[in-house]
């Protein structure tokens, strides 16, 4: 499992770690009753403190990502489909929105938007 | 959680100097940093930990226990790496090992070859003969060699090459590992603390100025630059210390994101420990 940790990020090292282990998560490569690493052993493979690991594993908890057995460690939890593609949605409709509100500023339309959506879909 | 060791408003008085009224707690398992400047009181804090100076005032108690009352039962648990050395440079480690046996009762002779040979440290060299990264590893191989639960060490890594340090940090994250151990260092390269302390005490003059864990004080604290006229717009309850430079004002603000709200100044950067010290000891309010 690749976790990359940047330092000169303004993004804190807790989210940057619980961010990788969500996408993993979403993306299927970290797989329902997979364990993952002990908080102390992350902590020292990627060099940072116990609490942040603790912090990014109780986040991922609270979100429903992960469950910690008291005593056994933390596995990542069954997951709840539904919940996981409405908060993709959210984040997509986030950014659609900036993109709605720079193109009504520089007069750009729907119709040119919808083009560019159209190109990129095809380039992959 | 559990403390490991607890300093309750801890006052110590010499001509120049004094602690004032010092207060932390580490709690099992963590590493603290304890960082300042040089003279701040980082080894006078750690010489009242040890119990080798006579404090005027307050309490300090490791797993639990007055320090003044349960000296030898504390130190058979705890390992010590103060700066000054430690033994004759004309013994080689398995001389050291001869004397440590005596002393402790719990000294660990397999444990201490197996440490000698993790750190790559020849057995029957004399330790004048070492490097000043293979002597700090000596000595801190002796200082885990008892089982200690608490690790008490004072600059490790001074003088030390970036690779020596990396070494030493990996053997403070080995030594946590179980959940149980805990650490309490005293550093002033930051750096090193930045990373894998899980709480950070900053002391100057002789009082503890902050004392957090290092995702608070890192990834909360930031650093606001500005120019004079904005510096005056903001609040005086909104940041803790501002400093003057050449071309711009550094504020230290305790929470980056409430003050970003607030007043949507451009530049808010992520702090170091190094900021953090420059701006309190130098800053002004």
């Amino acid at each position: 499992m690749d976790i990359i940790i940047s330092n000169s990020s303004n993004i804190p090292l807790y989210e940057q770690v619980k961010e990788q282990i969500k996408n993993k998560i979403v993306s299927n490569e970290l797989k329902a009753g997979e364990i993952l690493p002990s908080i102390r052993n992350l902590a020292k493979d990627l060099r940072i403190s116990v609490i942040t690991t603790k912090n990014a594993y109780e986040e991922l908890e609270k979100e429903g990502y992960v469950e910690t057995i008291p005593g056994k460690g933390t596995y990542v939890a069954n997951k709840n489909t539904e919940l996981i593609k409405e908060e993709q949605l959210q984040k997509i409709e986030g950014l659609i929105d900036t993109a709605v509100s720079i193109a009504r500023i520089s007069g750009i339309s729907k119709k040119e938007i919808q083009e560019m959506l159209d190109i990129l879909y095809e380039e992959e | 959680m559990e403390n490991i060791l607890e300093i309750k408003n801890l006052s110590k008085k010499y001509n120049e100097f004094e602690l004032k009224n010092v207060n932390l707690k580490v709690p099992k398992g963590m590493i603290m940093g304890l960082i300042g400047e040089n003279g701040a009181g980082k080894t006078t804090t750690i010489k009242a930990i040890l119990n080798l100076i006579n404090i005027d005032n307050g309490e300090i108690n490791i797993f639990g226990l007055d320090i003044k009352k349960y000296e030898k039962k504390i130190k058979e648990d705890i390992g010590v790496v103060l700066d000054d050395s430690f033994f004759s440079e004309y013994l080689n480690p398995t001389d050291i090992n001869k004397i440590m046996k005596k002393i402790y009762k719990n000294w660990d002779e397999r444990l201490y070859f197996r440490y000698l040979e993790d750190f790559k440290l020849p057995k029957n060299k004399i330790s004048k003969e070492y490097s000043s990264g293979m002597k700090m590893k000596l000595k801190i191989a002796v200082a885990l060699s008892h089982n200690p639960k608490l690790l008490i060490l004072d600059e490790p890594t001074s003088g030390l090459d970036p690779v020596a340090r990396s070494e030493i940090l990996d053997i403070f994250q080995d030594f946590i590992q179980n959940g149980e151990n805990s650490i309490f260092v005293s550093s002033h390269i930051t750096s090193d603390l930045e990373h894998i302390a899980d709480y950070i005490t900053f002391i100057n003059n002789g009082k503890i100025a902050l004392s957090k864990t290092r995702d608070e004080l890192l990834e909360k604290y930031g650093i606001v630059k500005c120019s004079k006229s904005e510096f005056e717009k903001i609040d005086k309850n909104d940041y803790v210390k501002f400093k003057i430079n050449r071309y711009e004002y550094d504020i230290l603000v305790e929470d980056k994101v409430g003050f970003k709200r607030k007043y949507d100044f451009k530049i808010i950067d992520k702090p170091t420990l190094d900021d953090i010290m420059l701006i309190y000891i130098k800053g002004e309010k």
